[in-house]
């Protein structure tokens, strides 16, 4: 069937296993119909799914340096595309994303322009430089440009801190659809999501970890876009949401003029269940300042120009030109996805919220909604709650509280769609946290085994026990997120978050000046990265204590105050010492010129 | 000037004409969020919603790709061009 290289074979290999995904799920709907209970059909979903991970991970194994780190530089544009999507797209942004849109509406709606528009800084001022220069990783850059040990062990530093702090919410979520897909318990479903990730990842490094994030984005579009479609025609709202729910969109504002937003006082809200929310904010409607959007979009899109997981991804591409075009790529596919969690909201808000339809529960009788099956289901789940506050018997706007994950995992059964829909869902969230998990999880044990290990402590080792070393470290440091996510400290968005923070306020100028400005040196880079990611700390560790903070930065957007310090430190510092030597300086120009070798010479 | 002094030059100026365009999409529309969010737009959607939900990132996504293209004809324009490509 598959004659000669596997790279030129990529859109019949893709193409074969998404026909066989597509098998897969219509032969569950058939199970289905035939009996086949819901538990058996969400364990279907999610191991069958994750066997075909691992066995592309198994098939992809190398013992080559360059396969391991930077997946032979080959990877073609669109694919690598797909794979910068799924290993972009996390856990938060499949389960937590339209939850968030549902809830909070326009001022949440800024993560949306931040996750996309910090594309355009990656692709124009650091992507295809970074890939001339012709790094394994993201720190070997900051090694190599500005010379010097230090400022290699803190760029390190920094993307050790962002990306774990990334990473354990990522474990965290394979654990939650683990435990709830295959019905063990959070503790135990860490660990069997975390053997899950490793299998992807281990054997082949980068390669094994590209190809099955491919395969991981195709499953984790499916199950997201075709519930949405499924939805909106079921619903009789337009067969193409996306350019159809004005009418919707604008019918949840009327019932919202209708019901009004009544306040709950205190002690009512003390009796709802933790982590569940009513609706407070209007849905489309501009609920927030312009500058509270504005930071946080440009925190994100700064903290997106900083994130390794990222950057390295364009690495693996076969020239200049396709890493400039992959960014486009990856854009895209990650557009696909985002433009439809509004619609996915707007749906999901106006099944329930719309006495006019039958599956519209406000204005109900009380004994009427715990009735019914689906929200039987979902308060056990501890992702639906009302109460009677005013007394009357039937269910107000404000009595109505939900989890944001619910808006994903529940609107499919409250439209009345096969369950076959919630177990693909459920493979699809579990593709998205793994594929992400495995990105983070590489892009920290590279960083530790190729810029310490092998630059810093053993220069002389042979590529074998390098690559031993990253693998031990890829089990080390899996462990260490699956420990710490088995402890359950955060919510899932909240660290998220944070690792763009840390990133954007450590990383972003060091990198970008790299570039962009030949007078920075080792000096600057080295107070920039410290002061920056340091400054950040202290502002969150203070906000997060009570205190005030200064121009609006909030704990979600202190990465601007990092950045600033980082930015001011790099420049007044570089400026204080000697400019760099004229080899550095031959390099940055080197770096500049897509044509020739790559500045480290391979 | 050397050619990749020139080559530079103008590298220089499509980015900052490409973090323009970036810049009114991302940030410099949404000063205004709540006097265009009364405005009907595209489909029937209000501007400012339109925008966060698809306008911004759909013209995100056009814009690297034009950026991308741009980029290419100046390195081809200079001869800093690759040459095997995949």
């Amino acid at each position: 069937m598959i004659k000669g290289k596997f790279i030129d074979n990529l859109p019949k290999v893709y193409g074969i296993y998404t026909g066989g995904f597509i098998g897969f799920i219509i032969l569950m709907a058939i199970g289905e119909q035939m009996g086949m209970t819901a538990k058996a059909i969400g364990v279907a979903f999610v191991a069958f799914t994750i066997f075909i991970y691992a066995l592309i991970g198994y098939l992809s194994r190398t013992a080559q340096a360059d396969a391991y780190y930077v997946a032979g530089r080959q990877v073609p544009t669109v694919f690598n595309g797909m794979a910068t999507a799924a290993d972009w797209m996390s856990g938060a942004s499949f389960v937590a994303m339209a939850g968030g849109i549902y809830f909070k509406g326009y001022g949440y709606m800024a993560l949306l322009v931040g996750w996309t528009g910090g594309y355009i800084l990656v692709a124009t001022l650091l992507a295809p430089y970074l890939r001339k220069f012709g790094c394994y990783t993201v720190p070997d850059f900051i090694g190599t440009r500005y010379g010097g040990n230090l400022a290699r062990f803190l760029a390190v530093v920094v993307l050790t801190v962002a990306s774990f702090t990334y990473v354990t919410a990522q474990i965290n979520a394979t654990g939650t659809i683990a435990s709830v897909a295959l019905d063990i318990d959070f503790k135990y479903a860490v660990y069997v999501g975390l053997i899950s990730i490793l299998l992807c990842s281990m054997l082949g490094g980068m390669r094994a970890v590209t190809w099955t994030q491919v395969a991981q984005y195709i499953v984790l579009i499916i199950a997201y876009l075709l519930p949405i479609f499924w939805i909106s025609n079921k619903m009789g709202a337009g067969f193409f949401p996306h350019f159809m729910l004005a009418d919707e969109v604008a019918r949840i504002g009327e019932l919202e003029q209708q019901f009004g937003f009544v306040k709950n006082s205190a002690a009512d809200l003390a009796t709802v269940p933790k982590g569940l929310a009513g609706i407070t904010k209007a849905h489309s409607a501009v609920n927030a300042t312009p500058w509270a959007f504005i930071s946080l979009a440009l925190a994100m899109m700064m903290g997106t120009a900083s994130l390794p997981h990222v950057m390295m991804r364009y690495f693996t591409t076969p020239s200049v030109k396709a890493a400039r075009k992959s960014v486009g790529w990856s854009l895209f596919f990650i557009f696909l996805l985002y433009s439809s969690a509004p619609m996915l909201a707007t749906l999901s808000k106006l099944s329930l919220i719309d006495p006019t339809l039958s599956t519209g529960i406000i204005g109900k009788s009380f004994a009427e909604v715990q009735s019914i099956d689906w929200f039987q289901n979902w308060n056990q789940a501890n992702l639906m709650f009302i109460s009677d506050f005013n007394g009357n018997g039937t269910l107000e706007l404000n009595e109505f509280f939900m989890g944001g994950k619910a808006v994903v995992l529940a609107t499919p059964e409250i439209a009345g769609l096969p369950y076959v829909i919630s177990g693909l869902v459920a493979a699809g969230g579990m593709a998205a946290a793994m594929s992400t998990a495995d990105g983070l999880i590489l892009a920290i044990a590279n960083a530790i085994s190729h810029d310490v290990y092998y630059k810093m402590i053993d220069p002389k080792a042979e590529t074998a026990k390098r690559l031993l070393v990253a693998r031990l470290l890829l089990v080390i440091i899996g462990f260490a997120g699956a420990t710490i996510a088995a402890m359950e400290i955060q919510g899932i968005l909240g660290s998220v978050i944070w690792a763009f923070d840390f990133a954007m306020s450590g990383l972003f100028f060091p990198l970008v000046l790299g570039v962009w400005w030949k007078r920075a040196n080792r000096q600057g880079a080295i107070a920039g990265m410290a002061l920056g990611l340091g400054s950040a700390i202290w502002y969150l560790v203070w906000v997060r204590t009570g205190g005030s903070g200064f121009l609006g930065l909030s704990q979600l957007t202190f990465g601007i105050f990092g950045a600033g310090v980082s930015f001011i430190a790099m420049v007044v510092v570089s400026l204080m010492t000697q400019e760099p030597d004229k080899a550095t300086q031959k390099m940055v120009d080197e770096v500049r010129i897509p044509s020739g070798r790559t500045v480290t010479g391979k | 000037m050397s050619n990749a002094e020139k080559h530079w030059e103008k590298t220089r100026s499509l980015l900052f004409v490409t973090l323009a365009i970036w810049f009114v999409f991302s940030i410099g529309i949404f000063l205004f969020a709540a006097e265009m969010n009364e405005v009907t737009g595209p489909f029937g959607y209000p501007w400012t919603y339109w925008f966060t939900c698809q306008g911004s990132l759909g013209i995100f996504v056009i814009l690297i790709f034009w950026f991308a293209n741009r980029q290419e004809k100046i390195d081809e324009e200079f001869g800093f061009n690759e040459r095997e490509d995949g």
